[in-house]
């Protein structure tokens, strides 16, 4: 981090601090197993979404219970959504769309409390998740549709001299997708927390005025909710296109 | 150490003009969101059914300025 050299303007504003990742036990380097940070809220992340889905439905009542309703209310809408876009030969990959959608949701909310570590505010972890949406899309499709998976670049609706210029665009904006699937989720939670803690600085240099910047702070808070489930909405969503492109790439 | 600050200050204008990507992000996510409200008053009962293809137009024209603020953070933090 550069930070120690861009605080001479006497503002001192690290907006980039609170996404380091540090070892929860001891000092010392990052290796491939070491708990850190990041770990610990992945596993909040799992413990609250279980609190939910496991805890929350135990009751399996006719009339649900406010929690339950909520967990219903989730699967229902997440349902709802892969039926549109996949149709019902779609339902076998709702449980691994649910999985994202609902683990992209928590990871984005539970960053929002004060202090705690945004997971998904780290391109390691997103283009994870992308990777493994574009590696399901690539294997499916020729597994589902043999070599007639290439169709999908092949447009039959062009004139015959235009469709290589528009394989080749086809190719490149297929193999952007990863990159862009990532990007837009860690972006949009790295540029909503940084916006966040630029604001903060400015609380405690405007004595009196700082009550200004903090009513800012508790309305981009607001917004910041209404992204974090627009993201993962978002990212479920795309996932849903892009396996649409697997199972029927002739359109 | 002429190079040096050279190097520095073209970093710091380079992060500047990479920002401008978010501009364009929002007059386009402004296009969008107009043009869906505009088509929706006048076909309400049609609305409904597109807020998902609402959102992917908003995520898509957002995507290429979300690619510059990655840019700028990339140029401020990690060359």
């Amino acid at each position: 981090m550069a930070s120690s050299e861009a605080s001479g303007g006497g503002l001192s504003i690290h907006p980039m601090e609170q996404f380091e990742i540090t070892p929860l036990f001891g000092e010392g380097e990052l290796g491939l197993l070491t708990v850190t940070n990041s770990t610990l809220w992945m596993a909040l992340v799992l413990a609250a979404v279980c609190a939910l889905l496991i805890f929350g439905m135990r009751g399996r009542a006719l009339v649900p219970t406010r929690v339950q309703s909520m967990a219903e209310i989730l699967y229902g809408f997440v349902r709802q959504m892969v039926t549109d876009v996949l149709g019902e030969e779609g339902v076998k990959f709702f449980p691994y769309i649910f999985t994202l959608f609902v683990f992209i949701l928590f990871s984005n909310l539970l960053g929002l409390i004060p202090y705690s570590f945004t997971i998904t505010s780290h391109i390691a972890v997103t283009g994870v998740l992308a990777l493994l949406v574009f590696g399901t899309v690539i294997t499916l499709g020729f597994i589902k549709n043999g070599l007639g998976f290439l169709k999908l670049f092949w447009i039959d609706a062009a004139p015959l001299a235009l469709r290589p210029i528009l394989a080749v665009i086809e190719l490149i904006s297929f193999f952007v997708r990863p990159l862009s699937h990532s990007i837009r989720l860690a972006g949009n939670m790295m540029a909503g927390h940084a916006v966040l803690k630029v604001f903060a600085a400015f609380v405690p240099a405007l004595s009196i005025f700082g009550i200004l910047p903090l009513a800012m702070m508790v309305a981009m808070t607001g917004l910041e909710v209404l992204v974090a489930c627009v993201q993962a909405y978002i990212f479920a969503i795309l996932t849903c296109i892009y396996l649409n492109d697997a199972l029927h790439p002739g359109h | 150490m002429e190079a040096e600050a050279a190097a520095l200050l073209g970093k710091y204008i380079g992060a500047g003009m990479a920002c401008t990507a978010m501009g364009g992000a929002g007059v386009g996510v402004g296009h969008v969101v107009g043009n869906y409200l505009s088509g929706a008053l006048r076909n309400p009962a049609a609305a409904k059914e597109q807020t998902a293809t609402l959102f992917l137009g908003i995520a898509f024209a957002e995507a290429l300025g979300i690619f510059g603020f990655l840019i700028a953070m990339l140029l401020m933090f990690a060359v």
